[in-house]
Formats: C-alpha cells, sequence, structure tokens
C-alpha cells in the first residue's frame, strides 16, 4: 500500500490538480444545462481572484478563528489508543467548531466570496441538517435570505436540525421528488440556482458538483489538514503514518487529506457507509461497489444501475446518505494515492458507543465510520506508530438515531 | 443530408416553421409511446423529441419530473427508448426524432455503442441537457460517425462565444431556452426572446429552435413569428398526466394542444406570405 502511494505522488502532481478544466484525470469537469455554465465561469474566475487577495484572506483567517473557534485541537486519544493496542490514535476535534461539525469552514468561505460578488441571497441543499445549519447560520451573521432544500424524507428524520435553520431565519424547503432525499435536494437546489442566478449563490456543501465547486470546497476545508499536519509535528515531531476520515460527499476526508498529498509515506483511508453490508447492495458506497458517471454536474464514482439511473443508498448516518462522490476521491482512488473501504452501520454505532465511553467524546455517526475502520487497522500497527482521524462533527444530533435503534424512548 | 436537415429545407420553402412536440418516453406506460409519436405527427408535429427518462433530470420542472418518475415505474431504459424509435419507424421513416435527455444513461451505454444502436433504430439527433460544449467532443465525434446530429441547447446566458463554439460542434438545429429557469415555469418574455435570437442567428446559421414555457397556440403562434422551431414539453405532458388513468385515450386527446398550436402557427406564415 504504501510502495503504491509512492509511485502514485512521484508520477502525477496531485496537488496540482483540478487542470484548467476541473478535471481530476477523467473526473470532475462541468456537466450542467448551458445556463448555468456563465455563471459557473463568472464564480471561478471570482474565486480565483480572491483566493489570492490578502484582504479577503484576512477577513476568512478572522472569521476562521473568532466566529468558527480555529484552529480546532488535536487531540491524542490515549485510553482508546492503549485499549486498541496498536498504533497512536490523535483526533482532529472539528466536533469543537461553531455549529458542531467541519461544515462551517466552507459556508463562512462562500458567504464571504458570495457578499464580494454582491450576491445577497444564498441557498443550500442539505442531507442530515448539517450543512443547512451551517450556511443558515453564515447567512444569519451576513444578513443574507437563505434558502436551504431538504428532501421530504430527511426533514421527518432531522426535526431538530430544521427546527435550527428556522430559528436562524432560513426557509426550508421540503423536497417531494425523486427519492426525497439529499440528491434530490440537490437538484432541486440546481433548479432553483438556474431560475435566480442572478442574485443568487449556490453554497454547495461538499466537494462535488461543477467546477470550481470541488476545487473551491476542498480549499476551504483544507485548512483542517494544514493545522493538523503543523500539530502532529508540534506534538510528536513527526507525520502520521496514516489519515482515516468518512467520505460521504468527502468534504472532511479531502480537507484531511490534501495538504498531506505529497508526504508519500502517509498512507490515507476513505471511509464509506457500507449500510447493512457492501454485499447486500444496501450501502451508501459508490468508490467501494459503484462505477463511474455522470450525476450533479461532475463525473464520478455513483451509485447506479445498469441503465444509468441514480439508485437509492442506504446508511445510518445521513451525511453520509449519497450516490455520488467528490471527483478529487474518485482520482485518488483510481491513481493509488488514497485506499476506500467501507464499514457497516453496526460496526460505526460500535465506535460511536466505544469513543463516547472511553474518552468522553461523542462522535457524530459519520465520523463514527472512521473510528470503526480505526478500530480495525490501528491494532495491526506499531505502538510508535500515529493514525490521525478526522473527527469531523460531534454526536448530539444523532442521539435520537441511536436511540430509536436501541429501542430506547429519549 | 440529415432527415432533420432536410425537414427544415422543405418548411422553409413552405414558409412554414416547424413545431416540435416533446414527450418522455414511456409515460404513463411504455406501450403509449409509439402510438401517441403517430398521433403527434397526424396532428401536426414535425420533428418529434423523445425524452429518455432519468432519475435525476435536474434542468425540468415539476411536470416532466414527474413524467420520468412515472416512465421510471415501468424500469423505461434507454435501451427500450430505442426498440419504441424502432417501431415508429416502421411506418414513419420521414419525421425526425431527436432523443433529448441527461448523460449518464449514455455514458453507462458507452458513447460509440450507443451512437450506433440509435443510429440503426432510425434516431436523428440527441440533444443532452447536461453537457456542454466543453465536455461534448467525445460524445460528438461519435454521434457525427454514425451520422447523428448533436444539438445544444442556447441560453439567455451564452455570449457570442459560447453561441460560435455551439455552432461548430452543433448540427441539425440549435434548441434557444428562452429563460433562465427549468422546463415548463411561466416566464417566457417574446421581446426578450427576439433580441437574443437575433445574436445567435449572427453566430450560427443553423435553423434555431425555441423552447421552455410555450403553453398554449397564441405563445407557439407569437415565437413561430421569429424562430424556426416551437418546441412544446410541458404543456403537452400535463395533458397526457391528466389522462394517465385511461392509457388509452391518450394517443387520441392529448395531441389536440399541438393541432391547436399548428393551426395558430400556419395562420401567422400565412399571413406573413401574404
Amino acid at each position: 500500500m504504501v510502495m503504491q502511494a509512492k509511485h502514485a505522488a512521484e508520477s502525477v502532481s496531485l496537488k496540482d490538480l483540478p487542470d484548467a478544466n476541473g478535471h481530476f484525470g477523467p473526473y470532475g469537469g462541468r456537466f450542467v444545462a448551458e445556463t448555468l455554465m456563465g455563471p459557473l465561469e463568472e464564480l471561478r474566475l471570482a474565486y480565483q481572484k480572491y483566493a489570492k487577495d490578502p484582504d479577503f484572506q484576512a477577513e476568512l483567517d478572522a472569521d476562521l478563528a473568532r466566529f468558527v473557534g480555529r484552529p480546532s485541537p488535536l487531540y491524542h486519544a490515549e485510553r482508546w489508543s492503549r485499549k486498541l493496542g496498536g498504533a497512536q490514535i490523535y483526533l482532529k476535534r472539528e466536533d469543537l467548531n461553531h455549529t458542531g461539525a467541519h461544515k462551517i469552514n466552507n459556508t463562512v468561505g462562500q458567504a464571504l466570496l458570495a457578499r464580494r460578488m454582491g450576491k445577497k441571497r444564498v441557498i443550500a441543499e442539505t442531507g442530515a441538517g448539517q450543512h443547512g445549519v451551517a450556511t443558515a447560520t453564515v447567512a444569519a451573521r451576513f444578513g443574507m435570505e437563505c434558502v436551504v432544500y431538504m428532501g421530504a424524507e430527511d426533514i421527518q428524520r432531522q426535526a431538530i436540525n430544521v427546527y435550527r435553520m428556522r430559528l436562524l431565519g432560513a426557509r426550508v424547503v421540503a423536497v417531494e421528488s425523486g427519492s426525497k432525499t439529499l440528491k434530490d435536494a440537490l437538484n432541486e437546489a440546481m433548479r432553483d440556482w438556474v431560475t435566480n442566478v442572478d442574485d443568487t449563490f449556490y453554497i454547495i456543501g461538499t466537494v462535488a458538483g461543477p467546477h470550481p465547486y470541488p476545487a473551491m470546497v476542498r480549499d476551504f476545508q483544507a485548512v483542517i489538514g494544514r493545522e493538523a499536519r503543523a500539530q502532529i509535528l508540534e506534538q510528536a515531531g513527526r507525520l502520521p503514518d496514516a489519515l482515516i476520515a468518512c467520505v460521504g460527499g468527502g468534504s472532511n476526508a479531502i480537507g484531511l487529506f490534501y495538504p498531506f498529498l505529497e508526504d508519500s509515506d502517509v498512507a490515507m483511508y476513505g471511509v464509506e457507509g457500507g449500510g447493512e453490508g457492501v454485499e447486500t447492495g444496501r450501502h451508501a458506497a459508490p468508490l467501494c461497489a459503484g462505477s463511474p458517471g455522470v450525476l450533479h454536474g461532475n463525473r464520478t464514482y455513483l451509485m447506479e444501475d445498469r441503465d444509468g439511473q441514480i439508485i437509492e443508498t442506504h446508511s445510518v448516518s445521513a451525511g453520509l446518505d449519497y450516490p455520488g462522490v467528490g471527483p478529487e476521491h474518485a482520482w485518488l482512488k483510481d491513481s493509488g494515492r488514497a485506499r476506500y473501504v467501507a464499514v457497516t452501520d453496526s460496526q460505526a454505532l460500535e465506535a460511536f458507543h466505544e469513543l463516547t465511553r472511553t474518552e468522553g467524546i461523542m462522535p457524530a455517526l459519520e465520523s463514527s465510520h472512521a473510528l470503526a475502520y480505526a478500530s480495525q487497522l490501528a491494532p495491526t500497527m506499531d505502538k510508535d506508530q500515529i493514525v490521525v482521524i478526522n473527527l469531523s462533527g460531534r454526536g448530539d444530533k444523532d442521539i435520537h438515531t441511536v436511540a430509536a435503534l436501541e429501542g430506547i424512548e429519549v | 443530408m440529415s432527415r432533420i436537415a432536410a425537414r427544415f429545407g422543405a418548411l422553409r420553402e413552405q414558409g412554414r416553421k416547424a413545431l416540435i412536440p416533446y414527450i418522455t418516453a414511456g409515460d404513463p406506460q411504455p406501450d403509449v409511446t409509439v402510438p401517441l409519436m403517430h398521433a403527434l405527427v397526424e396532428a401536426g408535429a414535425d420533428l418529434l423529441e423523445l425524452g429518455v427518462p432519468f432519475s435525476d433530470p435536474m434542468a425540468d420542472g415539476p411536470v416532466i419530473q414527474a413524467a420520468c418518475e412515472r416512465a421510471l415505474k415501468h424500469h423505461v431504459s434507454l435501451t427500450q427508448v430505442l426498440g419504441m424509435v424502432r417501431r415508429f419507424r416502421e411506418t414513419d421513416d420521414q419525421t425526425p426524432v431527436v432523443l433529448m435527455g441527461y448523460l449518464n444513461p449514455i455514458e453507462v451505454m458507452g458513447y460509440a455503442k450507443f451512437a450506433s444502436a440509435a443510429h440503426d433504430a432510425g434516431v436523428d439527433g440527441v440533444l443532452t441537457v447536461d453537457l456542454p460544449p466543453e465536455e461534448a467532443h467525445e460524445l460528438v465525434d461519435s454521434l457525427k460517425a454514425s451520422q447523428l446530429d448533436p444539438i445544444f441547447l442556447a441560453a439567455p446566458t451564452s455570449d457570442d462565444e459560447r453561441l460560435r463554439r455551439m455552432a461548430e460542434c452543433g448540427s441539425g438545429f440549435l434548441y434557444y431556452v428562452s429563460f433562465k429557469g427549468v422546463t415548463g415555469a411561466n416566464r417566457l418574455d417574446i421581446k426578450s426572446v427576439q433580441q437574443k435570437l437575433a445574436q445567435i442567428r449572427a453566430n450560427t446559421n443553423l435553423p434555431v429552435g425555441v423552447g421552455f414555457g410555450i403553453s398554449d397556440a397564441e405563445s407557439a403562434a407569437q415565437v413561430a413569428e421569429f424562430a424556426d422551431a416551437v418546441v412544446v414539453g410541458s404543456a403537452l405532458v400535463k395533458r397526457i398526466a391528466a389522462l394517465a388513468n385511461r392509457p388509452e385515450d391518450i394517443a387520441g386527446q392529448a395531441p389536440a394542444i399541438i393541432a391547436e398550436m399548428r393551426r395558430a402557427m400556419d395562420d401567422v406564415a400565412v399571413t406573413a406570405v401574404r
């Protein structure tokens, strides 16, 4: 595995991707209706300009520090590491950010960009509601009109986050089409954008969608990996042997991985939602068990049937319940630089309880997938080796799901 | 010459404009589609746009989304849609048929395999909503190798450079999306469409069809005054949806709206010739 990673890092300059047209190898690109091509180019140019603008960067850094609460700590989970009996495990504590997950790193960045572009209205799609809450939060902070599209099914499952968004002043629109989940919410947000493109900024929540979104969202999330890299060097005096993060659309994973891409001795593992088991077909693991296709503006691995229709996904974690994945992950998989695995709902739940009881940290069910894989990997490693896990969100939002699964009424 | 070019040429000689109805293949059930295609031609359609159902029709409004869902309940696949065209061709080898849909079903079948199967079935053109010219080279090459017309969408946001690029890689006709929005929305503004058409014509010699938001005989006639073709989707699909519980009546009743549009458009053409 490590040999393969070395080879990939030497043969292509992974950090320079995407190319000018937003391609990561054969993946990525811009597959949208013509009406959006002009606005996407306008967005790309604006992002390119402000990414290099010290004034914009200073504004972003200030908000990340004082509004989000960065840097987030890197925490050595000593008791859990001892229990597993292998590598030393460090947790990147994105759960301690304002609103409780990594999502806000990106929404702050995009909202600042929207403001510079003179857009007064922001829209977003959301599955579990975390990205919706993070968008509603920045919209409240910057005084922007905010509309969040959410599948009717998800609205039922995530009533508390729906209420949080409404408290923050957002309008939450129930999406009744298709499977009434995250992918349909994304379709509906795109339909809104194509209709209101003159005054509206679409804040996509993950590293998917048409160029420049996958690169832009990655850049806003890369603060996770930059901090983690500096923190582990300071705390342990060396780079980690492995990084682990869960992958739905893949924004927290790419945020952690990206600054380490050229550190060829650092292995990377993305953990997908294995649902009831990849072999059952009821899962959310397009990288492990899907095939390439085109959806939501980019070419990537998808959960699709042999006719090219998108199929329904299954995961206990609403944040992983998505049939596609960011195109950069598709490329990292094919190039061998990162490896993608899946853990099941029940393995993730077990890890949720394990971390809660061993370290006093209640992880989100999404992040619990990364933890579950760590509990398999760490024991195969030496005690002086290091694993960094992105603890992408806190688990408070999931306690009703966990309780229901265990037959407990809260 | 392709069937599409021949049809536009013939219409031009007659001083008439093309009427292009859109239906989703297999909506509300597969056996309705071929008889309905013939009935639409009977009612005055010059070309047919046949929608390939897709699970995630991002550019479509609620009417066509629902049509896709009805068709997908019957698992209507791209292969089956090609079968429908083949059956249509058994008794009509004149009316051009354009497939309209999203890229993924074509991507999964494979571009070259799709293009040759579509050609063999009797398809004339392919319009892929989510494939702008920048990403289209490979599919365009496959389509052209099988004598199929790649048809591109132009939008209110398309500038001269983009229009020229579409003119370069497209053939058959250019489809102008009349407003910023999804299919079936009520946002048609005749004046702005007319202005944009002048800009489009400065960049291409292809016939220009206008679609999105044309809902009745009056708007069809207005658009026909300056466009080469009028595309009607949601307004027709709405009639089909209303008859979903009586599929045996669809071919008989739904095309009435096309006949009305045909009459209104031809009245305009006659007036113009006088």
